[in-house]
C-alpha cells in the first residue's frame, strides 16, 4: 500500500450522527466479487433520486466539492454492517481521511486496513468545521499523521488518537498480513501446544 | 490470589499468541465462518500473495445473503447473485472448505447454522465477515465481526491482530413478564445504551433474567449486541448451553463431551472481576418493544406514545427526531400501536430459530393475516424449515396466509430479490431498521416474532398480549 503520511486537502461536509455503512454502500450493490467500480455507488441513495439521476445538490456531487479527499461527519461514523465495500467505496471515490466525532469499532478498522485515515476530533470542534467549510469550501485543511495534528486554518490546531502500530503501518505502508505470516513459527508452536 | 477475571479476559489470554510490546495481538482464531458477499475479495487477494488457506478445517462456508428463497429448483435469476454463489463454491472447492450448500441439506443464514452444527462452542475464538458474529457470544465464545481485509488474513494466517477491547456488564434481574422474549430484552438494552453506547466494549449480559433465556434467546440477545456498538456480546455457559450442545455434529461426542463440559464450566466472569462499565436493569421494567426511527436505538415500548421533537434535549436530537418520524411517516405524540403496516417478515439470524417459528405460530394458529398484508416466513436454516414442517409450523403459516420460503436472509438484507418496495412499512423481527435497509425507501419496525405475528393478524403494531388474551 502507498504510506500514508500528510495530507492537504479541501473537504465534503456531510453532517450527520450515525451514519450506517447502509447508507454509505447499500447492500443492493454488494453483489460484486470485485472492488471495481464502488465510488459510483457510494452513499448511493443520497446522491441520485428515483430514476437513478445525479441529484446536483448532494455534497457527493456538488462542483464546489470536487476533488475533496476529506469527508466531515458526526458521531458514531461507519455503524452498523462490518461491510468493508463501506471504505472501498469511500477511498475509490477519492477520500483520503474522514474527520469525525467518533466511528463504530468494525468501520474504524475496515477504514485503516485500506488506508483511510479516521480522525475523531471534538464534536465542538467538528461542527465548527462543517459551518465553515460550508461558507467556504475552498478552505484547506491538514492533516499531518506523524505529529498526529489537523490544522484548521483560522480555527486551531488539534491533535487526534491513534494506535502506534496502526500509524507505523500507515506510515510505512506495512500491510497485516506480512507482519502477521513473520510469526508463523510461533503460530504453528501455539496450535501444536494446544494439540 | 490470582487477580479476578471477566470471561471475556480468560478467552482472550488463552488465544494470545503473540505480542510485541505497545502493539496488537496476535490473537489464534478457532473458528472461522464465510459466506458469499465478504469473502470473493479476499480469495482474491490470497491468491495474488500465493498463499494457501492456512486451516480450511477451521473454516465453513454457507450461502446466505444473495441466495434466493423461492423454488430451489431453479436457476438463480440475477445474474450477479449466481455469480457470487459460483465464486463462492469454487473458492470452496479449491481450498478444500466445507460448504453447506443448497445441497448439503444444512444450507442456511451462517449464524443460525454454525450453533445448530456444533461448530460454535463455549471459550473458542470465533469470526465471520459479518457484524451480527456476536450471535454466537451466547455460547461463552469470543466471537465478532471482521472485514475482508481481516478475512484475508485469517484465511493466510488462521489469526487476527486484536487489540484488548473494554468490557462491559449488562445485568438483568428478575423474571421477565409473559409476552416478552429475548428481542424485547435486547431492544430495550440498546433503547438504554443508545447505538453507540457499547462502542469499543465486549458485553457479558448476567443475572437471573439473562441465565432463565433458552439457548435460542440467548442468541438473539447476543445477536444485537452490535447494535448497541459492541464488539461482541456473551453469556457465560452453563446446563442450558451443555443441553443444546450435546449430540451435534461437531459437538464432541461421548466422554470426550463430558470432558469438555468440565473445562466449559471454568468460563465464567470470576467472583470480584472487574468491567469497565455497567449496566443493571430490571427484567419487571420491560414490555414487547419496537422501534419507531431509522436506528436500533430508537425503540419503546408498544404500550407508549412516540416521543415530540418539541421536547428533544438538543436542536440536534430535535432534528434527528423530526428526521426519524417524518422518514418513517410518523407524529409524535401518538401511541405506536395502531400503526398500519403493509408487509411482515419472520426471519434472519436475530429471529429465524424453530422457538422463533413456534412463537409467531402460536399467534397466527387459526387466525388469518389481514388481507392487505404480505407476510414472508423465512426460516433460518434448512434444519429449522424441515423442523417447522414437522411440526406442522409451517401449515398453520401458510394456512394463515403466510408465504413459507427457503432459507437465508432474504428481506433483513434485500439482496435477494426480497424486499419492501418504497414507503412501504414492515413489522420485521430482523435487526437493522436503517434508512432503505429492507429496500430503498422501505419503512421497517423491528419487532419479535410474537409480535410481528400479531401485526400480521391486524394489519397494524398491535401489542401481541392483546391478541393472547383474547384466546
Ligand atoms: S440475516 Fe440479516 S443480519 Fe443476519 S447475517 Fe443475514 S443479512 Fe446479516
Amino acid at each position: 500500500m502507498e504510506p500514508f503520511v500528510k495530507l492537504a486537502s479541501t473537504a465534503v461536509p456531510f453532517y450527520k450522527d450515525d451514519v450506517d455503512t447502509d447508507q454509505i454502500i447499500p447492500a443492493r450493490f454488494l453483489k460484486g466479487t470485485t472492488k471495481a467500480g464502488l465510488a459510483e455507488k457510494m452513499f448511493y441513495d443520497w446522491r441520485y433520486d428515483e430514476q437513478g439521476n445525479l441529484l446536483p445538490d448532494s455534497p457527493f456531487n456538488a462542483e464546489k466539492h470536487r476533488g475533496s479527499r476529506i469527508l466531515v461527519s458526526g458521531n458514531n461514523f461507519g455503524c452498523g454492517s462490518s461491510r468493508e465495500h463501506a471504505p472501498w467505496s469511500l477511498t475509490d471515490y477519492g477520500f483520503k481521511a474522514i474527520i469525525a466525532g467518533s466511528f463504530a469499532d468494525i468501520f474504524y478498522n475496515n477504514a485503516l486496513k485500506n488506508f483511510l485515515l479516521p480522525v475523531a476530533l471534538p464534536i465542538p470542534v467538528v461542527q465548527a468545521l462543517i459551518r465553515r467549510v460550508e461558507a467556504d469550501p475552498s478552505l484547506p485543511i491538514e492533516i499531518d499523521l506523524p505529529a498526529q495534528q489537523v490544522t484548521l486554518p483560522g480555527q486551531g490546531v488539534y491533535s487526534f488518537e491513534i494506535n502506534p502500530f496502526r500509524k507505523k503501518c500507515l506510515l510505512e505502508g506495512l500491510d497485516d498480513i506480512a507482519y502477521v505470516m513473520s510469526y508463523l513459527p510461533k503460530i504453528e508452536a501455539f496450535e501444536a501446544a494446544r494439540e | 490470589m490470582t487477580q479476578p477475571l471477566t470471561l471475556y479476559e480468560k478467552i482472550w489470554n488463552a488465544h494470545v499468541v503473540h505480542q510485541d510490546a505497545g502493539g496488537p495481538a496476535i490473537l489464534y482464531i478457532d473458528r472461522h465462518l464465510i459466506h458469499e458477499v465478504t469473502s470473493p475479495q479476499a480469495f482474491s487477494g490470497l491468491k495474488q500473495r500465493g498463499f494457501p488457506v492456512r486451516r480450511p478445517d477451521l473454516t465453513t462456508a454457507t450461502e446466505d445473503h444473495s441466495i434466493p428463497t423461492t423454488d430451489r429448483s431453479l436457476p438463480v435469476a440475477d445474474e450477479q447473485a449466481r455469480n457470487q454463489l459460483e465464486t463462492l463454491a469454487s473458492n470452496c472447492r479449491e481450498h478444500g472448505i466445507a460448504l453447506y450448500d443448497v445441497a448439503s441439506g444444512h444450507q442456511g443464514i451462517v449464524h443460525v447454522i454454525g450453533p445448530e452444527l456444533g461448530l460454535t462452542q463455549p471459550g473458542m475464538t470465533i469470526v465471520c465477515g459479518d457484524s451480527h458474529t456476536s450471535t454466537h457470544g451466547a455460547f461463552g465464545a469470543l466471537a465478532f465481526g471482521i472485514g475482508t481485509s481481516e478475512v484475508e488474513l485469517v484465511m493466510a494466517s488462521q489469526c487476527l491482530l486484536q487489540s484488548p477491547s473494554k468490557t462491559m456488564e449488562v445485568r438483568v434481574e428478575g423474571e421477565l413478564k409473559p409476552g416478552v422474549t429475548a428481542k424485547d430484552v435486547i431492544l430495550y438494552i440498546i433503547s438504554r445504551l443508545g447505538i453507540g453506547g457499547a462502542t469499543g466494549h465486549v458485553i457479558e449480559y448476567t443475572g437471573s433474567a439473562i441465565r432463565s433465556l433458552s439457548m435460542e434467546g440467548r442468541m438473539t440477545l447476543c445477536n444485537m449486541s452490535i447494535e448497541a456498538g459492541a464488539r461482541a456480546g456473551m453469556v457465560a455457559p452453563d446446563k442450558v448451553t451443555f443441553d443444546y450442545l450435546r449430540g451435534k455434529p461437531f459437538s464432541p461426542q461421548g466422554e470426550a463431551f463430558e470432558a469438555a463440559c468440565a473445562r466449559w464450566r471454568e468460563l465464567k466472569s470470576d467472583e470480584g472481576a472487574r468491567f469497565d462499565a455497567q449496566l443493571l436493569l430490571q427484567a419487571e421494567d420491560i414490555e414487547p418493544m419496537v422501534t419507531y426511527g431509522t436506528n436500533p436505538g430508537m425503540a419503546m415500548k408498544i404500550s407508549e406514545r412516540l416521543p415530540m421533537p418539541e421536547t428533544a434535549p438538543t436542536p440536534q436530537e430535535k432534528a434527528e427526531l423530526e428526521d426519524a418520524l417524518g422518514y418513517m411517516n410518523l407524529s409524535g405524540g401518538q401511541p405506536i400501536a395502531g400503526t398500519a403496516i403493509d408487509y411482515v417478515f419472520i426471519g434472519s439470524c436475530t429471529n429465524a430459530r424453530i422457538e422463533d417459528l413456534r412463537a409467531a405460530a402460536d399467534i397466527l394458529r387459526n387466525r388469518r393475516v389481514a388481507d392487505h398484508i404480505k407476510a414472508l416466513v423465512v426460516p433460518g436454516s434448512a434444519e429449522v424449515k424441515h423442523q417447522a414442517e414437522t411440526e406442522g409450523l409451517a401449515e398453520i403459516f401458510v394456512a394463515s396466509g403466510c408465504e413459507w420460503r427457503e432459507p437465508g436472509c432474504s428481506m433483513c438484507i434485500a439482496m435477494n430479490g426480497d424486499f419492501v418496495p418504497p414507503g412501504k412499512a414492515c413489522a420485521s423481527t430482523s435487526n437493522r431498521n436503517f434508512k432503505g435497509r429492507q429496500g430503498k425507501g422501505s419503512r421497517t419496525f423491528l419487532v419479535s416474532p410474537a409480535m410481528a405475528a400479531a401485526a400480521a393478524v391486524t394489519g397494524y403494531l398491535t401489542d401481541v398480549r392483546t391478541l393472547e388474551e383474547a384466546r
